[in-house]
């Protein structure tokens, strides 16, 4: 059943690039695919789009559902629809699946045209200046000179500061969301135990595990699930599992505990449908992305350039992406004298707590966004 | 025996008596910090007359959120931790409006404002007005439109005088650039101390 002010039902569109896109690398891919969906409809002076701009494990299906029958909605349905907080009465909506990515965009388990084989470990590793890059093509492609807003949390919120240091002229607002300037290295080495449980993995044969008819699931699961309780506030665990167990105790090692059976749970899930070289690729674009860098280290001049006017968020339980690192990107924009709010909220949930509906959060976004000006004739 | 005449349940944010004070010391078209901003009122007032380049700071998520609707720019955080997100000297004015009596780092805070604004504007509400020190004479603590709060439940831990004030400027080597004592909106001349109901100062650090 759909609610009422859903998208709907909607479909996944491909759109297909042959000019050549060098990445930060230095490598070139000669041509890619992005897959998107949109909501809502362009208005005639296409001055009211907004690109949003998946995390870790995200895809294009942000909102809707691909059928009556589908059990779940896109992973951002709460916040995208007729009425809800990103209004698809007002704007215009876009989800593109990040290239690299595995929901349809060309990545490691494509087929390169070249070799008829899965790009597999020979598909380059893609950054978030690669991403923005790739999805400044998509605008081009549907037509969008500006974007009225770009938002994104965690991976996303970097890709959305990203956009406004790239083209500051093609974003007016930028929503930047329980994310950070850079990756600390307590982050950092979480990336690399996941993708160390990836990469040990028998299976995993050097990313060229599609020629083997096989994939690293093991790895990808304890990658998940290690990926998982950063998501989580101690709190959060606590409240949703504490110390119960399912039964009595066993004296084995057995999945006992519930927190055992959700992580196991979420791993196999998650290893049933990802990619594991997009996820190594997605934990290497975190770690690599920082603007601050050819600044030596210093964030106000990195963002200099930047021209929109932002929302930053965070969330106090929040100890992936802590308030205090979107606390940096905010001094950076005042440093800059650029028009910013910024809102700490108070959940419990920790880094998940970015994709909760919860009421106070989701007033903020719907306020800022409300604020918007958009030309055409879909004025408010 | 209650002697209050001011039933402050009926207290309304009403237009600010001092709003219009504050929106002379403010340059035309200059970058302003309003601290403890609430809901906004006083940064929309200076946008709309003088055009500011405006941002808020204000801890409260509703207040917070008023901000955001009148078009404010806001930032969340609570000024007791300082103001370390702003640079030396970053804006032309950083304002305290009637919220000094509030906070628990009275130094630390105005240290800061000094730190980060080139100018300094911090209204309180005087206890040394008349009808305070009458109601303290007749047993009990002041209620008042400025003050309109029981002792149980008020906000405010640091209060103080104009007499007090002048003194914490001299101390802390503030230079006062100008003073303002007014009641019921009008300016007071003669004895403000005991005459005057806000007192509003204009500072700068000494240098």
């Amino acid at each position: 059943m759909l609610e009422n002010n859903s998208v709907g039902i909607v479909v996944a569109q491909c759109a297909h690039f042959d000019t050549p896109l060098t990445l930060k690398s230095g490598a070139v891919l000669p041509a890619f695919d992005l897959t998107y969906e949109t909501y809502g409809t362009l208005n005639h002076d296409k001055s009211n789009a907004v690109l949003i701009c998946h995390a870790l494990s995200g895809t294009h299906h942000v909102a809707g559902k691909y059928s009556e029958n589908d059990k779940y909605p896109g992973w951002w349905d709460n916040l995208v629809g007729p009425n809800k907080p990103l209004d698809t009465n007002k704007f215009f909506v876009i989800g593109v699946n990040n290239l690299g990515g595995c929901h349809g965009s060309t990545g490691s388990a494509s087929v390169n045209p070249v070799t008829g084989k899965p790009w597999g470990s020979t598909f380059p590793i893609v950054t978030v200046e690669d991403w923005v890059n790739s999805q400044a093509r998509l605008l081009d492609f549907l037509g969008i000179p500006t974007l009225a807003a770009v938002i994104g949390g965690s991976l996303g919120g970097m890709q959305a500061l990203q956009w406004t240091l790239a083209f500051p002229n093609r974003v007016r607002h930028a929503l930047v969301i329980a994310s950070a300037p850079n990756l600390t290295a307590q982050n950092m080495a979480f990336n690399e135990v996941a993708r160390q449980a990836i990469i040990t993995d028998p299976e995993f044969h050097d990313g060229d595990y599609y020629a083997h008819n096989t994939v690293p699931r093991r790895g990808l699961r304890i990658a998940r699930m290690l990926g998982h309780i950063t998501y989580l506030s101690d709190d959060a665990m606590g409240a949703k599992f504490g110390r119960k167990l399912k039964s009595n105790i066993q004296y084995s090692f057995d999945a006992e505990f519930e927190m055992e059976s959700y992580l196991r749970y979420q791993g196999d899930k998650f290893a049933g449908e990802f990619d594991a070289n997009t996820y190594l690729r997605m934990t290497r674009a975190l770690d690599y992305y920082d603007p601050a860098l050819p600044f030596n280290g210093d964030l106000t001049s990195a963002l200099k350039q930047a021209k929109a006017q932002f929302l930053v968020v965070s969330f106090t339980s929040d100890w992936r992406f802590s308030p205090a690192r979107s606390r940096e990107i905010v001094k950076a924009l005042l440093d800059n004298e650029l028009t910013v709010s910024y809102a700490e909220v108070t959940a419990a949930h920790g880094h998940d707590a970015f994709l909760m509906p919860d009421a106070h959060y989701h007033n903020i976004l719907r306020t800022y966004l409300s604020n918007i000006e958009i030309g055409g004739n879909d004025a408010k | 025996m209650m002697q209050n005449n001011v039933n402050n349940t009926n207290y309304v944010s009403e237009f600010r008596q001092d709003f219009a004070i504050i929106a002379n010391w403010v340059k035309f078209g200059s970058k302003v910090l309003d601290l403890g901003c609430g809901d906004g009122e006083l940064l929309q007032y200076l946008r709309n007359s003088l055009e500011v380049k405006g941002y808020g700071v204000e801890k409260d998520d509703a207040n917070w959120l008023a901000c955001m609707q009148n078009g404010s720019n806001v930032i969340q955080m609570d000024l007791e931790d300082g103001l370390s997100g702003f640079e030396d000297q970053s804006f032309d004015t950083v304002i305290l409006s009637q919220t000094l009596q509030a906070m628990h780092h009275t130094e630390e805070i105005v240290q800061e404002m000094l730190r980060v604004g080139r100018e300094v504007i911090v209204t309180f509400p005087n206890f040394g007005y008349w009808r305070n020190r009458l109601q303290i004479l007749t047993g009990n603590m002041p209620v008042s439109k400025t003050l309109p709060y029981q002792w149980f439940d008020t906000p405010n831990v640091h209060l103080c005088t104009i007499h007090d004030f002048d003194q914490f400027c001299k101390n802390h080597n503030i230079t006062v650039l100008e003073r303002r004592v007014i009641t019921d909106a009008q300016a007071v001349e003669f004895m403000p101390n005991l005459l005057g109901n806000l007192a509003m100062y204009r500072l700068k650090a000494s240098s």
